[in-house]
């Protein structure tokens, strides 16, 4: 079996792409390796479109390798990924509405972000003018007797972001849910492109709000492995606290939110109140609760002084003391239990397929976690369990969220122990010639990818993969069956972000 | 003299449940609130909202016909004609000899079937969704309802509440199984019937879930304010209900003046207060169930029903 590494033989490696090789291969082995993700022999971490290439990067379980191949599209096409692996196939479609880019051999033709409101098609490729409406978005049909569709969506009861939900339902049964995404489409990608290190830094920040650390750290380290900038140490250290700071405050919102879809609303009060003290903690010791901007290329922008030092330990005081109590409440209220239990199951082998991350991946079976997987510093020296579950069920969902919050207390505890003095901040120097990075971050809902191209002090081409590109087709697997009352409990355990896969 | 105290009696408990009602239902929001920690809108907030929603233009849907412009006024004509119908402070009510509890629970149904039919009038799905699941709990909580009628005429030997709570009140009735076994049945069909956790979540947000407020998705301004206030009223009316046949004491007996009239309506005061606690209490430590749950909770209250009505036949001392 070949492994990744035997691929960049079949090729022509880029130089300076780092920190794993990039080749670029011609149609025959780019399709000999949608075959192997077919085959479950590699997982597909990203797939994205240039005005004339496209880049897949892909990873090798077995050898924990990731490897990008490239293939140069003259005449505007490539043969499709999607037809052979199926979780490639709302990326594929990105590429066509972005850049025009046709798959060949497309399992599905329809525009996936492209809602016909840009006034453009394709915006990043060959921008061809869109005056005349573009026809209605066709559903997938569903044929059957007594099924009838429940339309939810884009504009909710509740103050959430805009997604579009079509039900075909039998009774309460749901047969089948279709999503439609990208109403919140900001066009980060045109943005950033050309962008100076400051401006995209900015952008990259705000792709996800509640993910705004973890953007900003995989870009950073993104930027920093193409232009071969050492961090100081200190910032390294600060910028896992940060990062488990959010996980922490992600994850207690979570347990809350989703228990208070099954109206058991006592708990979103509580967790309410940890996740505040979390948050408050973060803004007495970065200035921001979300610390937003605290993390950019080069190292922090914010030194952590011993005031925030004592905030943190403080929060951290606080949750430690409440949390037991709650996990308590959660395992011992039968009503609820009754409601998270075996509803919405994962089956492992979908969140192999899919290689779904973050806590969608680890309830169903797959240890996959971008800080131990693919260990970057700090993690590499910090003790931490990866917690895991094969049940795959709302309840399995809360389970890595609760077990994750007790990991990152104690990371958070190690880091503030071990931080070491020094600088915070080095300017970077961006080199004249072309350079290439790619990062792997390991976010709350899981590991986002950054890959970008440096060239002349800009940032010339930057592609950011949320987790939620992997996470969202299998909740549309996931409520199969079961029944339309339960959506929105299995919807909030997934956590999907609209905004992070609209971009 | 005479029918003229009737007409008064009436007419005060009347206008007492009609100004009440917002109040009970602001009292459970804010012990819910306190006890989740959080401090809750005041207790005269369903009052303001009832004044918006009273001030603000209906926006009706294009197909709207005229049944669903006539609901609001049927349903709350029905309910409020019920609650009138409960004795809250005294018994001997003028309405209470033309109708008994088996119209109350009539007047209830026909509300519930003209709201159930505006819920699919518009023809979106999520008042097709929550008029099937509202009938489908009514279904089961019905005949529920009309077991512990039932029980309670046995005991009684009359279904006119005054009569009931006369008895209850004023006899030595002592400990009676079937009626504790009726009362429990009381508060599950209470629970379901007014949209209250376990059954539906009177406070969320998430369309797909929702059972009652998915019917009345579509309501707005005064029709939405009417269709509230007879929400409020109908929970009233239960906690009402309940109070009057399984805890009377101290209501003013028909005719013993106006001093006991005072003091049973601060009795009754007193007793929704507790019950208001009870409920609030008990939906903050339940969370909601599975929809095809709900039958087997509404089949405990039949079952329980069925029981004490049985239990009358083996042993008129139980």
């Amino acid at each position: 079996m070949p492994s990744l590494i035997d691929l960049n033989l079949e090729g022509l490696q880029v130089a300076r792409h780092r920190p794993w090789p990039r080749t670029v291969v011609d149609s025959a082995v780019w399709s000999f390796a949608a075959r192997m993700l077919s085959e479950r022999q590699w997982q597909l971490l990203s797939l994205w479109g240039e005005p004339a290439s496209v880049h897949m990067a892909l990873f090798d379980p077995r050898s924990g390798e990731v490897g990008i191949v490239s293939l140069d599209c003259p005449h505007g096409s490539f043969p499709s990924v999607a037809a052979k692996h199926l979780p490639a196939l709302r990326l594929e479609r990105t590429i066509t509405d972005l850049f025009g880019l046709k798959p060949d051999g497309a399992i599905d033709d329809r525009p996936w972000l492209d809602h016909g409101q840009w006034g453009v098609h394709t915006p990043l490729g060959a921008k061809t003018d869109a005056s005349s409406p573009s026809p209605a978005y066709r559903f997938l049909p569903v044929e059957g007797d007594g099924t009838h569709q429940v339309a939810v969506g884009p504009v909710h009861a509740g103050i959430i972001e805009p997604g579009h939900f079509r039900f075909t339902v039998s009774g309460e049964t749901v047969v089948r849910l279709e999503q439609r995404l990208g109403y919140v489409h900001k066009g980060i990608d045109g943005l950033i492109a050309g962008a100076d290190l400051a401006r995209a830094a900015q952008l990259a920040g705000r792709v996800s709000g509640d993910s705004t650390v973890a953007y900003a750290l995989a870009f950073a380290r993104a930027v920093e492995t193409a232009a071969e900038i050492a961090v100081p140490a200190r910032a390294v250290w600060l910028r896992a606290l940060c990062a488990e700071l959010e996980r922490l405050a992600n994850h207690l919102g979570d347990i809350g939110a989703i228990c208070n879809d099954a109206a058991f609303a006592i708990m979103l009060a509580q967790f309410g109140v940890l996740r505040e003290s979390v948050l408050r903690a973060a803004d007495a010791a970065f200035g921001h609760r979300l610390m937003r901007d605290v993390v950019t290329p080069g190292g922090v922008a914010r030194d952590l002084d011993d005031a925030g030092t004592a905030a943190i330990r403080k929060a951290l005081a606080v949750v430690r003391s409440k949390l037991p109590e709650l996990i308590e409440l959660y395992d011992s209220t039968a009503s609820l239990q009754d409601r998270t239990v075996a509803t919405g199951t994962l089956k492992p082998a979908l969140a192999e397929q899919y290689a779904a991350g973050g806590f969608v991946g680890r309830a169903s079976g797959r240890g996959f976690d971008a800080r131990r997987t693919l260990a970057y510093a700090p993690y590499d020296e910090l003790r931490f369990d990866i917690p895991v579950l094969t049940e795959g069920d709302v309840d399995a969902r809360i389970w890595i969220r609760i077990r994750e919050v007790e990991q990152s207390l104690s990371l958070v505890d190690q880091i503030l122990d071990r931080l070491p003095r020094g600088d915070i901040f080095i300017a970077p120097t961006l080199p004249a010639e072309v350079c290439e990075g790619l990062a792997l971050v390991e976010g709350f809902r899981g590991d986002i990818l950054v890959w970008l191209r440096l060239q002349g002090g800009v940032v010339e081409r930057c592609h950011l993969r949320d987790p939620s590109w992997f996470q969202w087709p299998l909740l549309e697997a996931v409520i199969e069956g079961n029944i339309i009352a339960d959506f929105p409990l299995c919807n909030k355990s997934f956590n999907c972000s609209y905004s992070g896969v609209d971009l | 003299m005479d029918v003229i105290a009737d007409i008064a009696v009436q007419g005060v408990q009347m206008l007492l449940v009609f100004l009440l009602a917002p109040l009970l239902t602001g009292f459970i929001r804010k012990v819910k609130a306190r006890l989740q920690r959080r401090r809750g809108p005041s207790l005269l907030q369903p009052y303001r909202d009832l004044i918006r929603l009273l001030r603000k233009e209906v926006v009706l849907a294009d197909n709207a016909s005229w049944l669903f412009r006539a609901v609001p006024y049927v349903t709350f004509a029905a309910i409020w004609v019920a609650a009138a119908l409960v004795p809250t402070f005294a018994t001997g009510l003028l309405f209470n000899w033309t109708a008994d509890l088996i119209v109350i629970v009539a007047l209830l149904g026909t509300a519930r079937f003209f709201l159930a039919l505006a819920g699919m009038d518009i023809g979106t799905s999520f008042g097709g969704i929550g008029s099937s699941r509202e009938v489908m709990i009514a279904a089961l909580a019905e005949p529920a309802m009309l077991m512990i009628v039932f029980c309670v005429a046995l005991v009684a030997g009359s279904t006119h509440l005054s009569t009931v709570a006369n008895y209850i009140a004023s006899t030595a009735v002592g400990l009676r199984v079937s009626l504790g076994l009726a009362m429990i049945a009381l508060v599950i069909v209470a629970l379901a019937e007014n949209a209250r956790i376990p059954v539906d979540n009177p406070s969320t947000h998430l369309e797909l879930t929702m059972v009652h407020e998915a019917m009345i998705l579509e309501y707005s301004g005064r029709h939405l304010a009417l269709i509230e206030y007879g929400a409020q009223l109908k929970l009233l009316l239960y906690v009402s209900l309940i109070v009057c046949l399984f805890y009377p004491w101290g209501i003013g007996v028909f005719g013993a003046g106006p001093v006991a009239y005072l003091a049973g309506a601060a009795l009754y005061l007193f007793k929704i207060t507790i019950a208001g606690f009870l409920l609030a209490m008990f939906e903050t430590a339940t969370a909601k169930m599975r929809v095809f749950r709900v039958p087997q909770f509404l089949g405990a209250a039949l079952m329980l029903g069925l029981l004490g009505t049985l239990l009358l036949f083996v042993s008129k001392g139980l």
